[in-house]
């Protein structure tokens, strides 16, 4: 069998690209303006090379179905520490794609040691995108009460008032203090590195590539970023706007959503000042008085939303039903459908396969002798449509992006948000059902008793968004 | 595809159903003999209650059964019971507290995490607990107990094996250690490390050099703790009053005939513990272990009250029961063939099944399996001759009678209630 290797998408793809170039890897398809996920080496014209998001490259060579994967150490150790048996090796380190991970508190909290964070009353809740190092962290510091909040972005700016804590990836000390927080604690120093499946490794000859890359840790790569003694104070005032029982608390999307939003709310004669930011600023100034605004990913919001760290938020509906479907006593609910950002989620497979429906999907299911494998972003969307349509024996495989990739050979299902449907027949895919229409719409928890003033405050923005949406 | 179980867990045969329910009925029977009260708590408890307390170590927490529920938007996770102590404790603050006083037990599954897979993930205990008052009387009372349900179980050539946890930590901070350092030590022997004091000694010459030969002495006598007593507690008087209540206890344990070990260093287990520990050993495995806990129900937010417990592992206790020791079910079978599909027949089938039922038989009708090899006892309904026909497969007679009366007379003068093997 010829040897298989992930490459990364993302933050470490460039210098990657750059690297492998050097050492004449000589690849067709691998540059910051991808749209093929199956790249060609003519130095290893035999090699399977596979573009993948580097969060599932771990997990994707640990069950066997790439035998080399490049990522970043902070994905390796998020699995690792959860899932310690993991079949992984780590053969060596890269030069680059250096930075830390780190346990940060906002600076208005006055908390700056993690036994300062213990004497915190009350419940410590960490938003990170890793959460199982958060939850590792929180376990070796003995901290008593804690939650996570797995999110998808952005944890920065969930401190101090969505969050006690947020655990994120850095470069230096005084990018932290850019965003206004200060490190708790330093959890890793996270590099580029070379990985292997433990089998591969002991049993087949990855000699050449392994070589090849090897030299690449020789090739002098970015410097070690030096230890700060002194912090700069962030840039420019990030104050944290007062939030009173009257205050309403508006999240909006970061992302593609952002400029139909902004559209949105100035029909509906609502400015903000500084969004879309291009300084990464996660709080712009809003003209309606009493409202305090939040930038976040839009995956994030119906989970904030339910725990009352937001009134109102800007989202998919896709992701409003994947909280539903993961929480449904969840007390969000959808307040108004904005008619932007019309996207379809449909059941995706290979050309290649002779189904052309659901009911096609459910017989081959019950045909194969293993597993039918769903790959998808939205993995409580993806188990309920599989035990809606009966596929009997499957399981689901999350995945963090660039999920077209994953078929035909390590997932036989995706499910996937599709506009056009043009990407899904560029990668030789085609669409078999489609589960549902999704929007932008304006969610909102109608659990929580609220003060009279702050709810005529919401009750007059949706009413605002009603009419510059039916005015669109 | 052959659908298989998850790994790390097992099914319990019939055969092995029997001794698992025969170990269980040993256990009950010991603690309702000495007043104890049976309860039982729920499979899932949140998370936060088994770290609010700093109740397990760090290494115990990474392998629970975690996650999200129905209603885990909030990000409070739930787990399935890794400990079964931890939650009664919390039942106890929750529902007892009144009382003052509680003796309980329970048989019930714990769930941990093991990476090879080999290990059971789902475990099954048999664990006795005493809240509200602590003594060393009360330990006494709980090593007798495990000893009387261990030897009822037919068990020779125990071990027990005592530590105590005052006196660890004592020693441990006597050793001049930081707090962290206190703590990461603590962890490794309670995660049952036996090289960590190994790696101290290394690390750390200067420090306490009187101190950590005492942590790996093992005696067998309450003479070898006043020796103890006399050789430290000049240097650290603060181990002083954990060294009397370990002596007061083992002098109990001599004087209603238990036979022990000292060990330190042994304290594997959980670190809730604050005084005496014990643990159970046949031929080299633990098959059970328990101690004091004055902390816990106070760490739930219930009042400053003692406790102690133990939890005998009942997998282990099954592989090392012997056959013979496991009484076998009630004599006393009849296998009951329908001659006919007619209802009426079907009728009286039942009616004299359910009537030898109530005489303590058990009646197994005929529903079209495999009939058993080794039955003696078989009763015919709606045959030509008569309604019902008793058949004695060992001496190869038929026996009619007219109704149910008749059934059971005859098989009790045929001695079918004492023996029902062909």
């Amino acid at each position: 069998m010829p040897t298989k290797i992930a490459l990364p998408k993302g933050r470490l793809l460039r210098k990657t690209a750059a690297l492998l170039q050097k050492a004449d890897w000589g690849l067709d398809e691998y540059h910051s303006k991808l749209s093929f996920y199956h790249p060609k080496s003519q130095k290893f014209p035999e090699l399977g090379i596979k573009v993948l998001h580097e969060r599932d490259i771990p997990i994707q060579v640990a069950v066997g179905n790439y035998d080399l994967g490049i990522c970043s150490l902070d994905w390796l150790e998020e699995l690792m520490v959860k899932y310690p048996s993991s079949a992984l090796v780590r053969v060596n380190t890269l030069p680059y794609g250096r930075y830390g991970l780190y346990v940060v508190a906002s600076r208005s909290q006055a908390v700056s040691t993690v036994e300062e964070v213990k004497a915190l009353p009350g419940k410590v809740r960490i938003a990170s995108e890793y959460p199982n190092l958060a939850e590792s962290f929180a376990l070796k510091n003995r901290l008593g009460w804690f939650s996570i909040f797995p999110v998808w972005g952005a944890a920065e700016g969930y401190p101090p008032e969505n969050a006690e804590l947020a655990l994120v990836s850095a470069r230096t000390a005084a990018e932290i203090a850019g965003w206004g927080m200060v490190p708790v604690s330093k959890v890793l120093d996270s590099n580029a590195c070379l990985i292997a499946n433990r089998n591969s490794w002991e049993s087949s000859d990855l000699g050449e590539v392994v070589r090849s890359i090897g030299t690449l840790a020789s090739i002098a790569g970015e410097p070690v970023p030096a230890q700060e003694t002194a912090v700069p104070m962030a840039p420019g005032p990030r104050s944290i706007p007062e939030v009173t029982d009257e205050s309403v608390r508006l999240a909006l999307p970061d992302g593609h959503q952002q400029q139909p939003t902004v559209k949105l709310l100035d029909r509906a004669g609502i400015r903000l000042d500084d969004y879309p930011s291009e300084t990464g600023n996660r709080r712009p100034s809003i003209n309606v008085d009493g409202v305090s605004v939040k930038v976040i990913r839009p995956q994030d919001m119906p989970l904030q939303v339910a725990n009352g760290n937001f009134d109102l938020a800007i989202t998919g509906r896709d992701w409003l039903a994947e909280h539903l479907y993961q929480f449904p006593s969840s007390p969000v609910n959808k307040l108004l459908d904005l008619g932007f950002g019309k996207v379809r989620m449909v059941a995706v497979v290979s050309q290649q396969l002779a189904v052309d429906d659901a009911i096609g999907l459910r017989k081959l299911s019950g045909q194969w002798a293993v597993q039918l494998r769903i790959a998808s972003e939205y993995i409580h969307i993806a188990d309920k449509y599989a035990r809606d349509k009966h596929l009997g024996r499957y399981r689901v495989i999350p995945t963090w992006g660039a999920t077209e990739a994953f078929l035909p050979e390590d997932a036989d299902v995706l499910i996937e948000n599709t506009e056009t449907g043009r990407t899904i027949a560029r990668h030789n895919l085609k669409i078999i059902d489609t589960i549902f229409e999704s929007t932008a719409c304006l969610i909102g928890n109608t659990g929580t008793a609220m003060n009279t003033i702050k709810r005529q405050r919401i009750d007059t923005i949706v009413e605002r968004l009603r009419t510059a949406t039916e005015e669109a | 595809m052959k659908i298989q179980r998850c790994k790390g867990t097992r099914d319990l045969s019939s055969a092995e159903m029997q001794v698992f329910r025969f170990i269980e009925g040993v256990f009950r029977d010991c603690c309702l003999g000495r007043g104890f009260e049976e309860i039982r708590t729920p499979t899932i408890e949140y998370l936060n209650l088994f770290t609010s307390a700093g109740t397990l170590t760090p290494g115990m927490l990474s392998k629970v059964y975690s996650f999200l529920d129905w209603d885990g938007w909030s990000g409070e996770r739930v787990v399935l019971r890794p400990d079964g102590t931890i939650p009664v404790a919390r039942l106890y603050t929750e529902r007892l507290a009144e009382r003052g006083f509680a003796r309980l037990f329970y048989v019930t599954n714990i769930f941990i995490f093991d990476e090879t897979g080999k290990k059971n993930r789902e475990r099954w205990q048999g664990g006795v607990e005493l809240i509200g008052k602590g003594s060393p009387l009360v330990d006494t009372e709980l090593i007798s107990l495990a000893l009387e349900v261990l030897g009822k179980l037919g068990l020779e050539d125990l071990e027990l094996r005592l530590s105590h946890a005052g006196l660890l930590k004592a020693l441990l901070a006597g050793l001049g250690l930081g707090p962290d350092e206190q703590t990461r030590l603590l962890d490794l022997i309670l995660d049952g490390d036996a090289a960590a004091l190994d790696g101290l000694k290394a690390e750390s010459r200067e420090l306490g050099g009187a101190l950590l030969p005492l942590l790996n002495l093992k005696g067998q006598s309450p003479g070898f703790l006043k020796n103890l007593k006399a050789l430290a507690a000049d240097n650290f008087p603060e181990i002083g009053p954990h060294l009397d209540d370990f002596m007061k206890t083992v002098s109990f344990l001599e004087a209603v005939g238990c036979n022990y070990q000292i060990d330190l260093a042994s304290g594997a287990g959980f670190e809730y513990y604050t005084g005496v520990v014990f643990q159970f050993f046949r031929g080299g495995e633990q098959i059970g272990g328990g101690g004091r806990y004055d902390d816990l129900v106070r760490s739930m937010g219930g009042d400053d009250v003692p406790a102690s417990g133990f939890a005998l592992y009942l997998d282990r206790l099954m592989a090392l029961v012997r056959p013979e020791a496991v009484v076998p079910a009630a004599a006393g079978k009849v296998f009951i063939r329908v001659q006919s599909g007619e209802a009426e027949i079907i009728r009286e089938a039942y009616s004299v099944a359910d009537c030898l039922r109530q005489q303590g038989y058990t009646a197994e009708i005929d529903l079209g399996g495999r009939e058993p090899a080794d039955l003696r006892w078989y009763l015919d309904v709606g045959g030509k001759d008569a309604l019902f026909t008793v058949q004695d497969k060992l001496t190869r007679r038929f026996f009619p009678a007219e109704n149910a009366g008749e059934v059971i007379a005859l098989l009790e003068e045929k001695g079918a209630d004492k023996d029902s093997l062909a």
